[in-house]
């Protein structure tokens, strides 16, 4: 990983708006904090210099136009970058303090903690719903029946899919629609029993039915989780969370909540963007 | 109930796991890929004292002319191979590269279902049939064993390989190519003929090259239909209208006589194949780098 | 200006023949050359099926079929079940042996190596493809065999004479000719092919799904037993069939290394025979008309089972392949 010569890390923090300690708006303690976060494709900036808290029981949008890095900001979290050779990440993510990417972390930890759910549906089509709902239980070696019979249960039920599929358990994963699909991917996520969920355009291949089904799950969801999602769909953003966090070319332009973000932005770039001039 | 109460396996016997997999992936490499390299070696330290000048000047003729030691050679099962593969390339080249255009420019085509499921049934009979299948056609109707009938034969293993490669390389070539040049007034068979087959042309020589590759080294059709000779033909038209040599079924023959002198010579014939394949398949393999480049 | 030039050339007479006569010729003529590969599957068929009638008219059909006696000198009579059992059960085996490695070959090609090693591997496994089958033979007679036979069947041989002679006659005639160094040789023949075919249904995967399983928690390991190889297994499936099919048909090398032993009973390491084995070996050789038409219903035998391999193969791809995360 490289480092951010100290001269550039001045610049930034003289730079930075944005009050992390105090965030006006969150009244949750910090769980996920990035700072001075670099990502780069080759040469190429995905991600400059990005400094920003994510709070737990706490919905978090990220938007911006596309290409503006914040899928590589999400995948960032919980180090999805890994399986890329070509990606290299400077400055840090801290969960609970904790740096993730420090040499004694391993990614296969951190993704315990940090779920995610991808853009499309993934279920595994080979597996029954049942069996992709357990799927991360029984990597760890989990095997009693009645326990993993609970756990499918209360995941299913938690992703609000339990009792459209409750009586075909073992049918495969792949027969349902696609927003069944992405909600028995939220279900995987859930039943590890992670401490924060990422979210990438969720609903981005659902039609407006599923899309305001999984709306509704991420509210009843941030009852007990932290949630970061990116979403291209504005009034989503608008709807779900309780923050955003606007993004613009790789770097970070305004971040604060949601109502405020929306009503009164204090960036040009972001009323333009909020406003539908440019995205 | 909460599962992180609940005995888990500790990451470490994970990786530990992970190890170990990666391990055994290693040596299913390694073990797989000795043969090879055992085999080659083999074949050239046993073959290379056979490859003298006269191995390529002289014909076999019977054993007792390598028992007593007077020079002997496989000229005419160089020759005869020659002859056979490229009678069996002019035949197999027409159809196979007929039906790839059949395939993919008239996808339409009613044929198409059948003639896809057929060629791939085809590619995948045995050799040994095919070979068969030329003796009943052009050996028994001949009343002898032929270097045509050989061709014929190898023919037979090269048409649907060379069918399915021009369907496939024909088939990555945009359709915007195509109707570039029905929009200026090309009828169909000019576009096909002078812009897709040349935009096609470094995945069409792949195709053919493999396809040839294939059927070089193949001995089995060719036992029964060019049968074998020990001797050069009095004139060149032998090769086509009567039994000739070819480099497998030859090997084949020196391999399974009782001859110390043979086996050398079988060896060497060996290495002769090697070679000749293995030019064939690096040719192919850079080909294909180059196309990826291009793209 | 491409549209004037369009009128005119359509206006021209002689290019309507151009035109139109063209199109029609440069049709017919593929047609007529897709039509030769459906009518030379056909003519294979039946040209096995009819030279074979004087062996069927005689032995009967399944009479010929379930016959175990060889006999082309005294008593001219044909049964084709030593040679079924021995095409089936060398093919079988040497699927079973090589299944495996080659999968590991394909994920270690695929997903493991680094690409300069990937490549390297890659090109050798296809390199093992393409040597004839008549040099792996003679590599095989003149070395492999001989090692067999010295290094395992030997000793074998000799600790089961003192110990449990009964068992000899399982274990046959310790001469390296045999069907276990035919059906090795078999195994190392078809390993390229599965690896070749598993590799493509591995590189078919969708990144999600990796991604997905990832995601979980999981190990590079897990990802592949849990995400990979699921999606994959319809490709691998009719990999391996496919490769069993070359199995039935690999005709050289067995010949060379099998021992031609035309009769029941078999045994382990003795000497047996293949269709194709006995095809290569006789049919030069066959003189009588009913020895011919024998060789030919074998041939016929062997048209058959192939076709059903090949069809499953076909049936497995359509069946089991995985498109938009849907099982079809």
């Amino acid at each position: 990983m490289e480092k951010i010569p100290e001269k550039n890390k001045e610049i930034i923090i003289k730079n930075d708006s944005i009050d992390m300690a105090n965030c006006p708006t969150c009244s949750t303690k910090v769980r996920i904090e990035a700072k001075n976060l670099t990502i780069k494709y080759g040469k190429e900036f995905g991600v400059k210099n990005v400094s920003v808290p994510i709070h737990d029981k706490n919905v978090t949008a990220l938007i911006g136009p596309s290409g503006c890095g914040k899928t590589t900001f999400l995948r960032c979290l919980n180090r999805m970058h890994d399986l890329n050779k070509k990606v290299s990440i400077s400055g840090q993510v801290l969960l609970d303090g904790q740096d993730i990417y420090d040499s004694k972390v391993n990614p296969v930890n951190i993704r315990r903690k940090i779920g995610m759910v991808f853009q499309k549906p993934t279920p595994f089509p080979t597996m029954s719903i049942y069996d992709n709902v357990v799927a991360g239980l029984k990597l760890v070696g989990i095997r009693n029946k009645s326990l993993l019979n609970e756990v499918c249960e209360k995941a299913l039920t938690q992703a609000a899919l339990f009792d459209e599929v409750k009586d075909r358990l073992k049918s495969p994963g792949g027969s349902l629609s696609g927003g069944q699909q992405q909600r028995l991917s939220i279900a995987r996520a859930l039943a590890i029993e992670p401490e924060v969920i990422l979210m990438d355009e969720p609903t981005s291949s659902l039609d407006p039915k599923s899309t305001l089904k999984i709306e509704d799950l991420i509210f009843e969801l941030k009852k007990n989780y932290s949630i970061v999602i990116v979403t291209h769909n504005l009034p989503q953003a608008a709807r779900v969370s309780d923050c955003s966090i606007f993004m613009y070319l790789g770097e970070l332009i305004e971040y604060g909540k949601t109502e405020k973000l929306f009503k009164n932005p204090s960036d040009k770039r972001t009323e333009e963007y909020i406003t539908g001039k440019f995205g | 109930m909460n599962i992180a109460n609940v005995k888990q396996k500790s990451l470490k016997q994970r990786k530990i796991k992970d190890n170990f997999m990666v391990g055994l992936l290693y040596l299913s490499t390694l073990i797989v890929i000795t043969p090879l390299i055992i085999i080659i070696s083999y074949v050239i330290y046993n073959g290379i004292n056979a490859l003298n000048w006269d191995f390529f000047v002289h014909e076999l003729g019977s054993p007792t002319r390598a028992m007593q030691g007077r020079p002997t050679g496989l000229v005419h099962t160089i020759l005869g191979t020659a002859v056979v593969d490229t009678l069996a390339l002019l035949i197999a080249l027409p159809v196979g590269v007929g039906s790839g255009i059949l395939l993919s420019e008239y996808p339409d085509n009613k044929l198409n279902p059948a003639l896809r499921i057929i060629n791939d049934t085809l590619n995948g009979m045995p050799a040994i049939l095919k070979g068969l299948l030329a003796f009943a056609l052009i050996v028994k109707p001949m009343g002898t064993f032929s270097g045509l009938a050989g061709g014929v034969a190898l023919a037979f293993v090269m048409i649907p390989i060379i069918a399915r490669a021009t369907e496939s390389a024909l088939m990555n070539i945009p359709w915007s190519i195509r109707e570039a040049g029905l929009a200026i007034g090309l009828p169909r068979w000019r576009v096909i003929m002078s812009t897709v087959i040349p935009a096609a042309k470094t995945g069409l020589v792949t195709g053919f090259l493999i396809a040839f590759a294939r059927a070089v080294g193949e001995a089995a059709p060719l036992m029964f239909t060019s049968f074998g000779n020990n001797y050069l033909p009095k004139h060149w038209t032998g090769m086509i209208f009567g039994p000739v040599d070819t480099l497998p079924q030859r090997l084949y023959s020196l391999a399974i006589s009782p001859y110390k002198e043979w086996h050398a010579m079988g060896w060497a014939a060996g290495i002769i194949l090697l070679v000749f394949v293995i030019t064939l398949f690096i040719f192919a393999r850079v080909l294909t780098a180059e196309k990826k480049y291009e793209s | 200006m491409a549209n004037n030039l369009g009128n005119i050339i359509n206006k021209k007479p002689i290019h309507i023949i151009y035109r139109w006569l063209g199109d029609k010729i440069f049709l017919s003529l593929s047609f007529i050359l897709g039509l030769t590969i459906v009518l030379l599957a056909i003519a294979m068929g039946f040209v096995l099926y009819s030279e074979s009638g004087e062996t069927f008219k005689t032995f009967g059909v399944w009479g010929f079929i379930k016959g175990t006696d060889w006999d082309a000198g005294l008593h001219m009579s044909f049964g084709a079940l030593p040679f079924i059992f021995g095409t089936l059960v060398t093919s079988i085996f040497s699927l079973l042996i090589a299944f495996l490695p080659s999968i590991a070959i394909a994920i270690f090609i695929a997903e493991y190596a680094p690409k300069w090693l990937s490549n390297i591997t890659d090109n050798l496994i296809n390199l093992i493809a393409a040597i004839p089958s008549v040099v792996v033979g003679i590599w095989g007679i003149f070395v492999f065999a001989p090692w067999m036979r010295d290094t395992f069947y030997m000793p074998i041989f000799l600790w089961t004479a003192e110990n449990y002679p009964t068992l000899l006659p399982i274990i046959g005639s310790p001469i390296g000719y045999g069907m276990t160094t035919a059906t090795i040789i078999l195994a190392l023949m078809i390993i390229p092919y599965i690896t070749v075919l598993t590799k493509d249904a591995i590189k078919k995967v969708p990144q999600e799904q990796r991604e997905a399983a990832y995601a979980l928690g999981a190990t590079k390991w897990e990802v592949i037993r849990m995400a990979i190889l699921p999606y994959a297994r319809g490709g691998i499936m009719a990999g391996a069939m496919l490769s069993f099919g070359r199995a039935i048909g690999e005709t050289m090398a067995v010949a060379m290394l099998i021992g031609n032993k035309n009769s029941f009973p078999f045994s382990i390491v003795g000497p047996a025979s293949t269709i194709p084995s006995v095809i290569i070996n006789e049919f030069r050789e066959a003189v009588s008309n009913i020895h011919v038409s024998s060789l030919m219903a074998l041939g016929l035998i062997l048209f058959v089972i192939s076709l059903i391999v090949n069809l499953i193969a076909a049936y497995i791809t359509r069946k089991l392949s995985i498109t938009g995360g849907k099982v079809i």
